[in-house]
């Protein structure tokens, strides 16, 4: 492998499926040893929760994660890198976010994963709004102290 | 004679705004990000309302993340936000 690796980046409506997007990762090369990736789902919590709206800032939303996934890519050494954060409304039980990074050994895969969702959780542009199953419109979900930490920890 | 930019807000910025952007001309005494969440809290009802708390509001310059104290100087489009919780 040669220089740093080039993180595919996609912020999008549509659904997204992770074994393809694992397999793009090895296709056509041989050094990859291992491939953390990381999904994150819509909760119903409790049954309460009929979707979430995404709201996301187009444009910043690409560049902020394509300035984290550059950033585990130069602290790391990954053979490859994918970020997809879907917008819009999305249902209890379907796919929000995908990170998968590919390296010769899984320390370094874990690690930058880790990375890659914390600085995307506190920096990436996108807002949750709940809508709940009684058909009223509920909160913002409200940012975390302990997300804030876990992206601190990084230096 | 101020400065004309196109300033956007998100998530309950926006809706607490009513518009989810607008092109202003800042005074030339607006010099900072902390300055300008100011100036605009100062400009109505709905404004106040969503600017209450400075401190939580997040501001990026030409799609960048910037800290209360980033100089407006050259800066095109501004966004407002509150903290983010994708992922």
């Amino acid at each position: 492998m040669t220089g740093v690796a080039e993180p595919t980046i996609r912020v999008q409506a549509e659904a997204f499926d992770v074994a393809a997007e694992q397999a793009r990762l090895v296709a056509g090369r041989t050094d990859v040893g291992a491939i953390v990736t990381f999904t994150g789902l819509c909760r119903s919590e409790d049954n309460t929760l009929a979707a979430l709206e995404l709201e996301h800032y187009p444009g910043m939303a690409e560049a902020e994660i394509a300035r984290t996934a550059r950033e585990a890519c130069r602290r790391w050494p990954l053979t490859g890198l994918t970020a997809i954060h879907r917008f819009g409304r999305i249902a209890p039980g379907d796919l929000i976010v995908l990170v998968a990074t590919a390296s010769s050994h899984r320390a370094a895969a874990f690690e930058a994963a880790e990375f890659l969702m914390d600085f995307l959780k506190t920096r990436a542009p996108f807002w949750k709004k709940e809508h709940r199953v009684d058909g009223s419109s509920g909160d913002w979900v409200e940012a975390k102290d302990v997300d804030d930490r876990a992206a601190a920890r990084w230096g | 004679m101020g400065r004309v930019v196109s300033v956007r807000y998100f998530a309950w910025v926006r809706e607490r705004i009513g518009k989810a952007e607008e092109t202003v001309e800042v005074p030339d005494e607006v010099t900072t990000a902390r300055d300008l969440v100011f100036w605009l809290k100062g400009r109505g009802e709905e404004y106040d309302y969503a600017l209450e708390k400075p401190e939580v509001i997040r501001v990026a310059f030409d799609q960048m993340h910037v800290e209360p104290e980033a100089g407006l100087e050259g800066v095109r489009e501004i966004a407002l936000f509150p903290p983010m919780t994708g992922g």
